[in-house]
């Protein structure tokens, strides 16, 4: 395919893996004290597991798995009101497929539809206003999800149901920002990374100068990256070149899509449609202020939080469960008490082994177990021997 | 959700509405464009653009220009390897 091939070259990675070796070669780190480089989005986890990039890197890297996927983000109290939402009688409830099994504290929203209610999959909130438009009897609740990257397309959605007068749609809106989101991790006391993978499409909507702060203020390397392999891999070389160099700067690796302003149009229709929350809650990483998007007063009646009346209660996640851990980079998936026995892809028990973005469902899916996780078991078996 | 997907535009399918067909693979499906559609860039221009698809929106063109310089980059670190390498074993020889 254009524009996807040419960038899983494979001499062009090795290329890239060596001159990331050699720079990381005169940082003086190792296993035990490693170069940490976040990749805040799940795209990019998604990518790093699919191609085996982890085991390319020298040991003295490591990736740690940022919180860049907003299925994964999702509390499960929010998950309880989509549920509840669901089961309304009348209701006809829309969601990407990423979010049908994620459970919540009674079910998902796949449980509910093998209960009855009517839950359908749909792969745009184009498709869920054309549901709308399908069913006027029915009431039409989209599951508004992501960060600025899908956010635009349902701001747009519902600017063409105002235009077009449909009064049966709603949308129950989780739409989260990326802004707050990284500063949270930069003030985070138990984390300590020494550069970023930046998330490409959220940029490509907000623009590059947002990061600013990232360098000038935390000091921190901040390169904007592309999804292919090579793309993840040039962003590596570009974060650990900065380093070397003892450079804090925001680079934009990923220059084919994204443009230094970002999209003007993406970005007046989240503006138009949507304000921030005063604060919002994210599963793992607490409550972050200036996090959530919700409807601004003229577009209110959209707001199925208004429309069913959600007043949403926290829930703790489920105490097996270490998603949380995991979405800080604090564990890794594997260490998690239940990770591929109790909890898997058909059967999840948190969020991140659901979406296919999620660290923990992208180490089952691939089979990958850590770098140092081998390092550890080679030397537990020199021990036996 | 949040993937991605490059497709190419092959017919404006509702100018007012902002709508295009594009192919994805080969897989056709109607799109919005109304982020890609500027008093520089008007939709009546569309066809054959390359476009990155979130969502059943086009969300941004792809810069065929900026993919080569990217391309170029990676292919001279490559020869540059190469040079390196060539020198060293020269060396040795």
């Amino acid at each position: 395919m254009k524009f996807v091939d040419e960038f899983r070259d494979p001499t062009h990675a090795a290329a890239l893996v060596r001159e990331i070796g050699e720079r990381v070669a005169t940082l003086g780190r190792s296993p035990s004290r490693p170069l940490k480089i976040m990749e805040v989005c799940g795209g990019h986890t998604h990518s790093i597991f699919k191609y085996g990039i982890e085991q390319m890197l020298p040991p003295s890297i490591e990736l740690v798995h940022g919180p860049g996927c907003p299925v994964c983000v999702l509390p499960v109290g929010r998950v309880d009101d989509a549920v509840k939402i669901a089961e309304t009688p009348g209701v006809l409830f829309a969601t990407y497929g990423d979010a049908i099994r994620v459970p919540g504290s009674r079910g998902s929203l796949l449980d509910a539809k093998a209960k009855g209610a009517d839950v359908r999959t749909v792969y745009s909130p184009l498709d869920s206003l054309a549901l709308a438009r399908k069913n006027p009897d029915k009431r039409v609740v989209f599951f508004g999800l992501g960060f600025e990257t899908t956010a635009p397309s349902t701001a747009l959605t519902v600017l063409e149901a105002e235009a077009s007068g449909v009064d049966n749609y709603f949308v129950f809106s989780n739409h989260i920002t990326i802004l707050p989101t990284i500063k949270a991790i930069l003030d985070a006391p138990d984390l300590s990374i020494d550069g970023f993978i930046g998330p490409g499409h959220v940029t490509m909507v907000i623009g590059v100068a947002a990061y600013g702060f990232i360098a000038d203020t935390y000091g921190k390397p901040f390169v904007i990256a592309g999804f292919e392999p090579l793309d993840v891999l040039q962003s590596l070389a570009m974060v650990v070149e900065q380093i070397a160099r003892g450079e804090a700067k925001i680079e934009n690796q990923y220059r084919r899509v994204v443009r230094e302003g970002g999209n003007a149009v993406a970005q007046d229709a989240i503006e138009r449609v949507f304000e921030l929350r005063p604060h919002f809650e994210w599963r793992g990483l607490g409550t972050i202020e200036h996090s959530g998007l919700t409807f601004r007063e003229p577009y209110a009646r959209f707001d199925a939080e208004k429309a069913f009346a959600i007043r949403t209660v926290p829930v703790a996640d489920p105490e097996q469960c270490q998603c949380g851990d995991v979405l800080k980079g604090v564990i890794k998936p594997w260490e998690c008490k239940v990770f591929g026995t109790a909890c898997t892809p058909a059967v999840p028990i948190g969020a991140c082994m659901v979406s296919s973005e999620g660290a923990c469902a992208a180490y089952y899916q691939y089979g990958r177990v850590s770098t140092s996780a081998r390092a550890e078991a080679r030397r537990e078996l020199k021990v036996v021997r | 959700m949040c993937l991605g997907i490059p497709g190419q535009i092959v017919e404006l399918v509702d100018e007012t509405k902002k709508l295009a067909l594009v192919s994805v693979g080969g897989v056709k499906r109607t799109v919005n464009v109304a982020c890609i559609v500027d008093d520089a860039h008007p939709a009546s221009g569309l066809v054959g653009t390359w476009v990155l698809v979130h969502v059943g929106f086009a969300m941004s063109r792809i810069d065929a220009a900026e993919a080569e310089k990217t391309l170029a980059l990676l292919e001279e670190l490559g020869e540059v390897q190469a040079e390196l390498q060539a020198m060293a074993d020269g060396e040795r020889a």
